[in-house]
């Protein structure tokens, strides 16, 4: 067997191997006053993957301890596997974004692949069973490199790759495109579960004397260093680092999934946690960490994949479909018994201890002896430096001014396609929506929804982040990016219960990105505050640039609602002639980052668009009691491209419906504006009456049955297309850039 | 009557085939997994959608080994209804219960979306409830549907009216635009649209029920006939 020598601890310290691994030379300081003395190599391992940003949050937990994380129906919040929210009768949901960036930057099927794998075990560790899958994306422009292309391709092929074939369906998400992403896509998954009260299982290695067990795939030295990796700048050279990319095995975790589900109605499980980011290490020191108690475990015993792995890789490997349980002292068989029915092992390698130290033995010597707590809770806490950037002044100072536009007819084509705004059925046609038999509004609606079986309810949820209000003013676009999570979701007929948020944003060490982190959860926290939807949960990844250029702030915020009766469920298609259009908002010439501005200019500048949270709270609530009033027959929160664009979104896929529109004012600003807390909404006439009275809302027109979308704007007719013209453009657009 | 669902190592529509005998037909079903050595007692079985065993080397290469699959070729041999939708399908073909084979669609991507059927032959105890020639929506979830057969077969399968359902819009490219065909016999159909996701409105349409009304209708009818 080829014998690897590792450095010695005074090797470590002197050659300073450490900071290959991650750590600065205070925070190695730090680790040797913990232990009292140098760390070894394993040990210095464990401490610098563990006090990464990935794992450890060291940098934007000052930031974090901002957002509100409890509420009446909130049964778990932020620290778990995944985040809880009661919707009564003994069930709750369970949910969790998280981002896979980095490595689908480098291997973009593996790193979408493996970070559905990984955000699926977050919620089955929880005992949920997975019911969807969401993601949000964000790419270069698409016609900018063939690289863009590839990128863009691989992931959604990732994405379906796993989902598909682990079968739970991906039912929604949403995708960006802007040149700041071209060298640092973004990919975020988010996970939704299902779960009774009583099966709620926590990462806990309760019990001395209990015992660790593992199950699950073998592991390998695949991803060592993963969550390091994710915790810095790509650069030219990030291509290196590909073997920290994982490899997923979708079949293996359905096996897993099953296998899990079945554990945790046996209540010899006390514990268990996915083994993601940090694989062996994190999953253990957290279990212990959080119980306050310790975990001796014998590597030798770990299923390994390949001959002659050291403790370092083991303990570091990020293989995926791995799980660490602990089970009742003596009880282990029943465990055994359960798994062994899904051809998988589940092999005792470890007890839980009092003394609180995670300890490792390896070929009968103690590798490593630390304080559980000192990896899981005692990472540095950095307070970064923060100034206001001289663009957001600059941005500020500007006065709000409508991009000239000669023919509204024709923008109104050239909006829809525009990659960002066009219909994404390229995309979400590859992914199997339909699995489970339980979507009951499919892709390409404001929010889906998916039914509960044996019940009237339903789950709507959306991921939403407009990045370019936020890369303009990121407190407002916080604001905004809940406020459309939360308007998708009314729309749709639920009440907003909470969201769970991926904080995707460049290098916090520079303090105009970290002012942009903080801003940006400011704004979100007081959206969530006055909408009522605490934060349960979510990631961060920061060092999002590449060779030097951030991408724009971009939270993401995924969010849950509950429509109490199947008969709420709304969806944004015009349902049949004669129905009548509203409005609901204020229309202000507003186009700071809109999708007119980056048309007409080819870049975005100035203020994002305002956002008063009392009036968006207001107009959702409105549009809900009319929905459960039963008065609504669509509804469509407006976006990007404005009430244009939302009509004839609204209009998409009818197979004869028009509309006859007039709208008051300025015809750019009418049509275009991206103002906030606007909805479309239509109604049947002989609802006219009680609609009205529930809902401060302006009578803007009638659906017809001409298939033509005619807008006039004071006096003069500024659209006329014929649906099938508009349903083309929008169609076609993402298709014919990928040619 | 009494309908099993089987359930391989990676099956992930075996849910949507129960509720839909249960829920949607009021129906007896159950669940039998892979190892299961007997079908006794069932009346029709089901081989739903997935990835079984992840569908490594070929889809539903590995499954036909599983211990199950005897007892499925015994089921068939007696003449009971089997039906394999999707990766079930592909199942009977790699177990040699439907001749032709699989390819990957050609535009080389996984597709889900809704597709609109014919009926080719109303005459079978699949389809006794649709009207010959009606077009129904199923939809469609597959990266490798791609039906394939040498001409010899596609002449027999004509010749004997086995072609069940075909694709007004063609797909995956699919020869002949066959999207559904059954054995000589009559009582093995192997499809690639899920007529178990079209049995809800509340889910976008249940032009599937026809399908299993028409395997329950058929035999109440040989049963009431007998007794």
């Amino acid at each position: 067997m080829l014998l690897k020598l590792e450095p010695s601890p005074e090797q470590i310290k002197q050659e300073k191997i450490y900071s290959q691994m991650g750590l600065t030379d205070e925070e190695f300081q730090m680790v040797e006053d913990i232990l009292g003395r140098t760390p070894n190599y394993t040990e210095t391992g464990l401490f610098s993957v563990m006090w990464s940003e990935h794992c450890s949050y060291k940098n934007s937990k000052p930031v974090l301890r901002k957002f509100p994380t409890s509420g009446a129906h909130v049964l778990q919040g932020p620290g778990e596997g995944a985040g809880i929210v009661d919707i009564g009768d003994e069930q709750a949901v369970v949910f969790k974004i998280e981002s896979h960036n980095h490595p689908s930057a480098i291997e973009p099927y593996q790193g979408a692949a493996t970070g559905v794998g990984g955000i699926i075990r977050d919620v089955f560790s929880m005992g949920a069973r997975p019911i969807a899958l969401l993601n949000s994306l964000r790419f270069g422009e698409l016609d900018a490199s063939s690289r863009v292309q590839y990128l863009f391709k691989e992931v959604v092929a990732g994405i379906a790759g796993y989902g598909n074939c682990i079968g739970i369906p991906t039912v929604g998400g949403e995708i960006q495109f802007d040149a700041c992403y071209e060298g640092n896509p973004l990919v975020n998954a988010m996970c939704v579960g299902l779960i009774d009260h009583k099966d709620i299982k926590k990462g806990q290695a309760h019990g001395v004397g209990n015992t660790v067990m593992y199950i699950g795939a073998k592991t390998g030295r695949d991803g060592i260093h993963g969550a390091t990796f994710a915790s810095e700048e790509l650069t030219e050279s990030s291509d290196e680092k590909r073997p920290a990319v994982q490899v997923g095995d979708p079949f293996m975790e359905k096996l897993l999934l099953e296998a899990c589900l079945e554990l945790v109605k046996c209540d010899a499980l006390v514990g268990i946690q996915d083994m993601g980011a940090a694989g062996l290490t994190s999953s253990s020191a957290e279990m212990a960490s959080k119980a306050g108690s310790g975990i001796e475990m014998n590597l030798d015993l770990v299923p390994q994949r390949e001959k002659g792995m050291t403790a370092y890789e083991m303990m570091l490997s990020e293989s995926q479909e791995r799980m660490l349980i602990v089970v009742e002292k003596g009880r282990e068989q029943e465990i055994v018994d359960i798994v062994s029915k899904y051809d998988l092992d589940a092999v005792a390698i470890g007890v839980v201890t009092d003394d609180k130290m995670l300890r490792l033995v390896h070929n009968g010597e103690v590798v490593a002896n630390v304080p559980a707590d000192a990896l899981a809770e005692e990472a540095p806490v950095y307070h970064k430096p923060s100034s206001e950037p001289a663009y957001f002044r600059e941005f500020q100072a500007m006065e709000n001014t409508v991009p000239e536009v000669t023919d509204h007819n024709e923008t109104l084509v050239n909006l829809l396609k525009q990659a960002t705004i066009a219909s994404k059925e390229w995309v979400y046609n590859q992914y199997d929506y339909m699995v489970r038999t339980s979507t009951v509004v499919a892709p390409g609606s404001d929010a889906a929804v998916v039914r509960i079986r044996g019940t009237r309810k339903a789950l709507a949820m959306t991921t939403d982040c407009n990045s370019r209000y936020l890369y303009l003013d990121p407190e407002t676009g916080g604001k905004i990016a809940v406020a459309e999570a939360a308007r998708n979701i009314v729309a749709s007929g639920g009440v907003p219960l909470a969201i769970t948020d991926c904080l995707n944003f460049g290098n916090p060490e520079k303090p105009e990105i970290f002012w942009q982190i903080e801003k940006s959860v400011d704004g979100m926290s007081e959206a969530c505050n006055v909408l009522s939807t605490p934060v349960i949960g979510g990631n961060v990844s920061l060092y999002n640039e590449r060779s030097g250029t951030a991408v724009y702030p971009t939270p993401v915020v995924g969010m849950v609602g509950l429509i109490e009766d199947i008969d709420h469920i709304t969806t944004q298609s015009f349902k049949a002639a004669g129905d009548l259009i509203y409005l609901i908002g204020e229309t202000k010439p507003e186009f700071g980052g809109s999708e007119l501005q980056k048309l007409t200019n080819n870049n975005i500048f100035g203020k994002a668009p305002e956002l008063n949270l009392e009036v968006e709270e207001k107009a959702q609530k409105q549009v809900l009691s009319a929905i459960r009033a039963g008065v609504v027959a669509s509804a469509h929160d407006v976006s990007e491209g404005g009430v244009a664009v939302a009509l004839a979104e609204s209009l998409m896929g009818s197979e004869n419906l028009g509309a006859n529109v007039t709208l008051q004012g300025e015809a750019t600003t009418a049509l275009f504006s991206e103002s906030q807390s606007r909805f479309v909404l239509t109604v049947k006439k002989e609802n006219q009456a009680q609609f009205e009275s529930l809902v401060d809302a302006t009578y803007i027109g009638t659906v017809t049955d001409s298939s033509v979308l005619k807008i006039t704007c004071g006096e003069e007719l500024v659209v006329s297309q014929p649906v099938s013209t508009l349903e083309k453009a929008w169609k076609g657009a993402i298709p014919c850039l990928l040619s | 009557m009494k309908f099993a669902v089987i359930v391989f190592p990676g099956s992930n529509c075996d849910i949507d085939m129960y509720h839909a005998i249960k829920d949607e037909l009021g129906e007896e079903v159950e669940y039998v997994w892979h190892d299961a050595t007997s079908l006794e007692g069932f009346d029709a079985i089901l081989l739903p959608g997935g990835f079984s065993y992840g569908d490594y080397l070929r889809t539903g290469a590995i499954a036909r080994f599983s211990n199950v699959m005897k007892e499925v070729v015994k089921a068939a041999e007696a003449g009971k209804p089997i039906l394999g939708v999707c990766n079930g399908f592909q199942i009977l073909l790699e177990a040699g219960l439907l001749p032709g084979a699989m390819r990957r669609n050609t535009s080389l991507k996984f597709i889900c979306k809704n597709v609109e059927l014919r009926v080719e032959n109303n005459e079978t105890m699949f389809s006794g409830s649709y009207k010959q020639g009606e077009t129904i929506q199923i939809p469609v979830a597959h990266g490798e549907g791609n039906y394939y057969c040498d001409e010899e077969t596609l002449a027999r399968l004509k010749e004997n009216k086995q072609i069940v359902f075909t694709y007004t819009n063609n797909p995956n490219g699919s020869l002949e635009d066959i999207a559904g065909i059954m054995n000589e016999k009559g009582n093995v159909l192997g499809m690639m649209p899920h007529p178990e996701r079209a049995v809800d409105q509340l889910l976008g349409g249940a032009d599937g029920v026809k399908l299993f009304q028409s395997i329950v209708k058929q035999w109440r009818d040989s049963h009431v006939v007998k007794a």
